[in-house]
């Protein structure tokens, strides 16, 4: 190690990656449902690509996890994103194209993908 | 990018109850179901919980899974790491609440709540095979600072204004020993670490060894800069397997990375470390005597002065200190010192380890803020005793310290408040006792012990320490007098005042100090020749209640030494000659006819 800069980048690298260690509140939490309903609907690629997409923006605040049935399984692969003030947003028949843009609109931007959630029905 | 981290904990204790088996089916699960890639197992080290391993802990949830088997493992992948639902039924009990669906965070359970985690905070939760996650925690930023923001005299006036001082038992202030080393002029100048850590029951250094290694590394560089040294030894223990090759993985890590060895940081700062490894002998526990026996030669202390910060190992100016503490140092240098003076008490600042253990419910490592009461370690986060038994007594400091009895159960323990009371920090094991520990059986333990561990090199403590144990076994059998009372005290306070070094300074701690709180428990073995607490053997006998028993001849067909006379269907009779007092006997009997007095 011939430099603080070098330390810095390899801390930077792997914050990402133990930050989830952490137990924070205030992080963004994307919950895919991944029950055999989801799985059966294709949430797995679903959950992939979130996954890969908040990686790729570095987003430290965004927490990917899955969760059992909800009872809507009409309407699988669902994503719910809960925000730390609380709102709930429910996306409906999920594929991993739809993935992108709600990383960019709605994790980073915060605007919800209208469209895609349940309310637009 | 892993969405979810599986966190199993490698330490010694979850290691014995097989979390290696563990982390293999869970290796081999994730891959039958294609989660490889999505799920990261981490092997950690402790988490301090050892009561309950092996113990597996699932983020972003933050689940804690206790008392895992390797039978759980297709249900926790196929059901929680596949599907989401989390496997409640093998969750830490006190995390599932009964009224909600909520599952608790671990950081509220009784156990976790009042600790403050400084030395053992990335214990449980990074690799510590690997450096690149104990960097991602900050790691290495405190030597970076060291090495370009600040002189040596800076580093040392910052540990000294943090009031950290010795873990290992002595207490003393850890920057005032720098300084010393610092001030005395030489070619070649060492820094050291005891990590032998002898106490029976006392696990810290251990742990922080095999849950964060890279502490101690990066602390004994910072304390090399400090003092002006360039060469580091870790004196560890043979018998810590795990913690020995965690300690050289990390160093080889270090050195691949240029965190040990030339020019650090491109400041021209040269520093490396060697790992030494000891035999087990208590006494190499001492200074002086680990320091001979990192020089190659057999472990005796020497008397001091001359103290190791002016003619320590090889002869040249040492800092020793104990894991600990190191573990202690990064944090104070990237917090500051006033952060880690805000903790603790007005002479004892910041945290303590205390290895829990003996008659209490959560067994483990607990890390506290000085000056929290015993009560608050062993109700609330030992969570108690169990079986409803009385809280007797706790043992501080091991072999070296004494006894804190119920009475005393609110003090706030610090180092002053414990050396008031008649014991000791020591390294931090605490052995709790309830109602059916005999104080005298206790003084004799810790007495067998130091008498199997001194070194012989002087007579008060290798001919004193056997004649105290001989005295012990005398009351303990019921052949004392009152005025071997009068001449075991005597002893202690001799063999105190001539030993040479701490092992023979420290050994009649138990013995005086149980004599100073429970002096009715010796003179119950030697005026009444009773055991109060049922422990002695030589002072119970076994009886049968002649009115009780059955002749069903269980007890009979039990005993292992055939004590047992009698025929059946007629009330049996023990042979006190025979009988060894094992207890098997009551244990069978169905109608509560045998009783031990």
């Amino acid at each position: 190690m011939k430099s603080l800069e070098e330390l810095k980048a390899i801390r930077d690298k792997m914050k990402g990656s133990v930050i989830l260690r952490e137990e924070n509140g205030d992080n963004i939490r994307v919950v895919v449902g991944m029950a055999t309903c989801g799985i059966a609907a294709g949430a797995r690629p679903v959950l992939a690509a979130f996954t890969e997409e908040v990686a790729k923006r570095h987003l430290t605040n965004v927490t990917v996890t899955q969760t059992g049935c909800i009872g809507i399984c009409q309407y699988e692969p669902v994503v719910e994103v809960f925000e730390a003030n609380g709102t709930k947003t429910t996306y409906i028949k999920m594929t991993p194209d739809k993935v992108a843009r709600i990383v960019t609109d709605h994790l980073v931007n915060g605007n919800a993908v209208k469209e895609y959630t349940i309310g637009n029905l | 990018m892993y969405r979810s981290h599986v966190l199993v904990c490698g330490g010694t204790g979850c290691t014995s109850s097989g979390s290696q088996q563990i982390i293999d089916t869970l290796e081999s699960e994730l891959k039958k179901n294609g989660l490889e890639n999505e799920v990261k197992v981490v092997k950690t080290g402790c988490f301090g919980l050892c009561a309950l391993g092996p113990i597996m802990i699932v983020y972003p949830e933050g689940c804690f899974y206790s008392e895992v088997k390797v039978g759980d493992i297709p249900e926790i992948v196929s059901e929680h790491l596949l599907k989401g639902r989390i496997v409640k039924r093998l969750l830490y009990s006190e995390t599932v609440s009964s009224e909600s669906t909520d599952v608790k965070s671990l950081n509220e359970t009784q156990f976790y709540a009042k600790q403050h985690r400084v030395a053992l905070r990335n214990c449980g939760v990074i690799n510590p095979e690997n450096i690149e996650e104990y960097i991602g925690m900050d790691g290495y930023q405190a030597l970076g600072k060291v090495l370009t923001e600040m002189t040596p005299e800076q580093v040392i006036q910052c540990i000294k204004d943090s009031g950290l001082r010795g873990r290992g038992g002595g207490g003393f202030p850890t920057g005032v020993k720098w300084s010393f080393a610092a001030a005395n002029q030489a070619d070649q100048k060492y820094v050291a670490c005891n990590a032998d850590e002898g106490d029976p029951g006392a696990f810290m250094d251990r742990s922080i060894l095999e849950g964060d290694p890279h502490v101690l590394i990066e602390a004994m560089a910072i304390a090399g800069y400090a003092i002006g040294a360039s060469e580091g030894y870790v004196y560890v223990r043979a018998e810590y397997p795990i913690a020995v090759r965690r300690l050289q993985i990390a160093i080889d890590q270090a050195r691949e990375y240029g965190l040990l060895g030339k020019d650090i940081f491109g400041t021209g700062f040269n520093f490396d470390l060697f790992i030494r490894l000891g035999a087990g002998a208590f006494v190499c526990g001492e200074e002086t005597a680990l320091m001979t026996s990192i020089e190659g030669h057999r472990g005796e202390p020497r008397p001091r002065p001359p103290f190791p910060a002016v003619k320590g190992l090889f002869g040249k100016p040492t800092v020793l200190n104990n894991v600990e503490t190191y573990a202690n140092v990064p944090q104070i240098i990237l917090k500051g010192a006033d952060w880690f003076a805000s903790m603790g008490t007005e002479k004892s600042k910041g945290t303590k380890v205390f290895a829990v253990g003996g008659k209490i419910k959560n067994t483990g490592l607990v890390e506290v803020p000085m000056g929290t009461t015993l009560r608050e370690i062993i109700e609330e986060i030992g969570g108690g005793i169990p079986g409803g038994k009385k809280f007797k007594a706790a043992q501080t400091g091991g072999p070296s310290g004494g006894c804190i009895p119920a009475h005393l159960i609110d003090t706030p323990i610090d180092y002053d408040n414990l050396i008031a009371i008649g014991s000791m920090m020591g390294s931090g094991g605490l052995i709790v006792m309830d109602e059916d520990t005999c104080m005298v059986d206790i003084a004799k333990f810790f007495l067998e012990f130091t008498v199997d561990e001194s070194c012989g090199k002087c007579t008060p403590c290798r001919v004193g320490t056997k004649r105290l144990y001989e005295m012990l076994d005398k009351i303990t059998r019921g052949t004392a007098t009152l005025e071997d009372l009068d001449k075991m005290e005597e002893l202690c306070y001799y063999i105190k005042q001539n030993s040479l070094c701490g092992l023979g300074q420290t050994a009649p701690n138990p013995v005086l100090s149980t004599l100073r709180y429970f002096r009715d428990e010796y003179l119950a073995h030697i005026v009444d020749k009773r055991c109060p607490a049922g422990v002695c053997k030589h002072l119970m006998q076994v009886t049968i209640l002649a009115d009780k028993c059955k002749g069903c001849t269980l007890c009979a067909r039990t005993c292992p030494v055939g004590a047992i006379e009698g025929s059946v269907k007629v009330p049996h009779v023990v042979n006190q000659d025979k009988c060894i007092k094992c207890g098997a006997c009551i244990e069978k009997c169905k109608f509560g006819a045998i009783i031990k007095k």
